[in-house]
């Protein structure tokens, strides 16, 4: 038995301690937010945070969470949405939107570490892949974001 | 001015109702609908097959075509809002059922193998027997940049049709007569003093014996309300908060998931299978699928793994065990050298210059894989009957729903009648959801779990290793200039392209027809530009890698060809790149116009740091028109770095430019990503890259800045948006990497050093 807080509740998961977490969270938890994308933490689709901080789903073996607190897009907004979830429908950012949870929870960590980001911070922090291309759409919606945070211009 | 039996019919129907009543009912039955197709609840009423209205005030429109990011629910659901003056915060969409009144009929025409300069009574006949082809063939699909273009009429029609109803319920309702009546967001008004009659909603229980009736004329576009407005798209709010449901977040009770690994050849196939000590936990069964073999279990992690270490699988080899792409390349070499054309076409007459001289270059593009973010997959469950037969539903994200059902009966040895699709959100189409590969093999696994839904998924790996590809292409053009009397003259040109066809491909992999032998229409259709004589020999070489409809298709390699060597041709004439195109492109003022403004947008001609480069391209493609001026860097000499794009388009009337706009910014990026990276390569008949390390895509530190601006001609042509953006992005690149560093890159990707 592994234990992990998942968007504020404890849950106990019978799983192998290798399975990652990505899989642990669709397939044990139903929680299907965080997106399949490559299996091998090189797209992003399924950025979560743990402790706060973004990291891949994908490849993050479930033991290694144990104890400690998971948030996916479905607990990213505590009360409605989330002003990075505001920012996003405003811009208008998606397009397929697979992607878009994934680019959701790393914009919302890199606000929270760096709440005035530059466009290099911004590229550095959100290096998951969208295959539609609606990246100058993220650029503007993290800008935003950080103003809707109080943080931006 | 082209001519479709659809256009004439609609046209004569919105032209002013002359038709006869029998027309119209034809009309009604093939293209509206009953009042009853569209799924009707209770509290609702159908307006006709494309919308209907609800007792709590809403406006529900049919969207039969598959959302993949390119804005179709939106755009479809505006064109029926427009006509019936729904509000927008009213309107949402749902699927219908299959019928034919939502067949794609624009959809069979680009893959025709003809150009849109070409006219005649050949080229009418081949439209015309399209058309006749999507109506026999019903194809509900998605692609080919069609969806807007196809509804244009049709929905527009059915929102006035609803117009027409709901103002004769009202009158009816409130003993007004109807020329007293308006009907303005989404509610009923008496004219004279704008007081309300009734909302949509309460006019739900008005409408029942009321015909339909042939509507008066459409909406010029200086009425539109809607048409023309950047709305908010209706899928975003779900997209932001992960509630979308994609092919993969399908669940049902008792499902069970599926692995597959596929032949590690092209066209081979798994015969046999031995399992190491018995199946591990968490894996239930092994099944032989079409192309490969698949691991069902509770958790598709673990029957991946597997899959992948503990079976043993016994391969047939496909007919090309041994192909690799520098066997592959030296075929095409020979096949451009002496190869036979499938196609010959010619334009103006060629003329011996007096003093000739012969330019020519030889340009390359590869294989390229689709790589959509959500991985290929399809649920599906298989029910037995008494008697044996079987009724099959389907869960998938898809691009051509006819052909999934048409597959799935197929391959359950049921009906089409006996088979549902329901079509997801797509995490993206770009072509590759058009193929019913994951159909057969997701209705094989169901068939081995009667009763049991059953998800097939594939890794990103066996995505990559077995998709339908962009082919490989080769082309060699050719020009003669005429040196006689000082300055060089353009005297002729000609090319010669080496391609396998799609097309050809998906017809008869899909419903077994005969290979034609025709190269893909829009990978041969006629530059703009006004030649003094043009000449093309298509060839197009059997082969077995699987080729498929790759985003702009055809167009995607052949406009890398073509306007990287018009650009050759403006150096060799010693004009610049934007000039010489604008001269050749004279009769053509929108073509002049789109290009005219991406090279004003861009400053071309203002001077730019050293090392810095602009390169121009112009593809007409999907009824639309987009030129491209694209900024590059070469810092270091070796590594193009794309800083900027501006890109103009011309695509007729515009429904949401919002959306024209983000489909432009779209294809310039997946554009670009094959540009710069963008490589399938083949070694011992299997695909040598695997996931995103090795066949990477340009991520937000790579994407430029782009600046689109839309051209307004006034042409009433309604053009496609979702692939025009691509072709012209590697071309413009090209020729900017020439503009920086004098090296003209003629092979995809573009690399330097």
């Amino acid at each position: 038995m592994i234990s992990f807080t998942v968007n504020g509740t404890v849950r106990q998961i019978d799983a192998e301690a290798d399975k990652p977490l990505l899989w642990v969270l669709r397939e044990d938890l139903d929680i299907l937010g965080p997106k399949f994308g490559c299996g091998v933490a090189a797209c992003g689709a399924c950025t979560v945070h743990v402790d706060g901080a973004a990291v891949r789903a994908c490849a993050m073996p479930v033991a290694s969470v144990a104890g400690r607190s998971v948030v996916t897009i479905e607990g990213l907004g505590q009360a409605g949405l989330h002003a990075v979830q505001k920012a996003w429908i405003e811009q208008q950012v998606p397009q397929c939107g697979y992607c878009q949870p994934g680019f959701i929870m790393a914009a919302a960590a890199l606000l929270k570490a760096t709440p005035r980001p530059t466009d290099s911070d911004i590229d550095e922090a959100l290096s998951n892949i969208c295959r539609c291309g609606t990246y100058s759409a993220i650029r503007r919606a993290v800008h935003r974001a950080a103003a809707l945070l109080g943080g931006g211009s | 001015m082209k001519f479709t039996r659809r256009k004439a019919i609609i046209g004569g129907i919105v032209g002013g109702g002359l038709l006869g009543v029998g027309f119209w009912f034809a009309y009604e039955r093939d293209r509206l609908g009953g009042r009853n197709l569209f799924n009707v609840k209770p509290g609702e009423a159908g307006l006709s097959g494309w919308v209907k209205i609800t007792r709590d005030d809403r406006v529900i429109v049919a969207v039969p075509r598959a959302e993949m990011g390119q804005g179709v629910q939106t755009a479809l659901a505006m064109l029926v809002a427009e006509e019936m003056d729904a509000r927008w915060d009213q309107v949402t969409v749902e699927d219908p059922p299959e019928d034919g009144v939502y067949r794609n009929v624009d959809i069979l025409i680009d893959g025709l193998p003809l150009s849109p300069e070409e006219t005649g009574t050949i080229v009418d006949v081949a439209h015309w027997l399209a058309t006749k082809a999507a109506g026999v063939l019903g194809a509900v699909a998605t692609g080919g940049s069609t969806a807007v273009r196809d509804a244009w009429l049709p929905m527009r029609t059915a929102g006035a049709v609803a117009r027409d109803l709901l103002l004769r319920a009202a009158s009816r309702k409130a003993g007004v007569p109807v020329d007293r009546l308006e009907v303005r967001d989404g509610a009923i008004l008496l004219r004279k003093d704008a007081s309300r009659v009734a909302t949509f909603g309460e006019l739900v229980d008005q409408i029942g014996d009321l015909a339909s009736r042939p509507p008066p004329p459409l909406k010029p576009a200086s009425e539109f309300r809607l048409i023309g407005k950047s709305l908010p798209r209706l899928d975003v709010p779900a997209k932001v908060t992960g509630a979308a449901v994609f092919g993969v977040d399908v669940r049902m009770p008792g499902m069970i998931y599926a692995a597959v690994r596929n032949a590690p050849t092209f066209g081979g196939s798994a015969y046999g299978f031995k399992v190491q000590g018995g199946l591990p936990g968490g894996v239930e069964k092994v099944v032989i699928v079409p192309g490969g073999i698949a691991a069902l279990g509770t958790s598709w992690w673990r029957a991946n793994r597997f899959l992948m270490d503990g079976l043993e699988v016994d391969w047939t080899a496909g007919p090309e065990p041994g192909l690799d792409s520098a066997g592959l390349w030296q075929r095409y070499a020979d096949l451009l050298a002496t190869g036979e054309p499938a196609l010959v076409r010619t334009a103006g007459a060629e003329s011996r210059p007096a003093e000739p001289r012969i330019l020519e270059a030889t340009y390359r593009a590869p294989y390229l894989a689709h790589t959509p973010m959500e991985p290929m997959n399809c649920t599906a469950r298989v029910t037995r009957r008494d008697g044996g037969a079987a009724a099959v539903e389907i869960w998938m994200p898809n691009q051509s729903l006819t052909m999934m059902r048409y597959i799935a009966a197929r391959t359950a040895g049921t009906d089409q009648a006996d088979v549902t699709v329901h079509t997801t959100f797509l995490g993206g189409g770009f072509g590759r959801r058009a193929e019913v590969d994951l159909v057969r093999q997701a209705v094989t696994c169901a068939l081995a779990v009667p009763g049991r839904p059953v998800q097939v998924l594939w890794s990103r790996e066996e995505d990559i290793r077995h998709d339908y590809y962009r082919p490989m292409a080769l082309a060699r053009w050719r020009a003669e200039l005429d040196l006689s009397g000082g300055s060089p003259k353009l005297a002729g040109v000609s090319k010669r392209q080496v391609a396998q066809s799609p097309a050809d491909q998906f017809a008869a992999r899909v419903i077994g027809l005969p290979a034609q032998g025709k190269p893909e229409g829009n990978a041969v259709e006629n530059p703009p530009y006004a030649f003094p004589s043009y000449r093309l020999e298509a060839i197009v070489p059997e082969g077995s890698v699987p080729v498929g409809f790759w985003r702009s298709v055809g167009h995607s390699h052949t406009a890398f060809f073509d306007e990287s060597f018009i650009d050759e041709l403006a150096v060799a004439l010693r004009k610049d790149p934007f000039a010489f195109r604008r001269e050749l492109l004279a009769g053509k003022p929108r073509h002049l116009a789109v290009l005219e403004t991406a090279a004003r947008e861009a400053g071309w001609g203002q001077p730019l740091p050293a090392g810095l480069g602009r390169g121009i391209a112009l593809r007409a493609s999907f009824g639309s028109i987009v030129a491209q001026v694209a900024e590059v860097a070469v810092p270091d000499g070796q590594t193009v770095q794309v800083k900027r794009v501006t890109c103009a388009i011309d695509c007729g009337p515009v429904v949401n430019p919002a959306i024209v706009r983000a489909q432009m910014e779209s294809g310039i990026v997946y554009g670009l990503s094959a540009a710069l990276y963008g490589e399938i390569t083949l070694a011992n008949g299997a695909v040598e890259q695997a996931n995103f390390p090795d066949y990477d895509a340009v991520r937000l530190a790579d994407a430029p800045i782009m600046s689109i601006h839309l051209v307004d001609s006034r042409s009433t042509h309604i053009g496609g948006v979702g692939e025009p953006g691509t072709p012209p992005i590697a071309p413009a690149v090209a020729n900017a990497v020439f503009a920086a560093t004098g090296k003209r890159l003629r092979t995809l990707p573009l690399r330097l050093g």
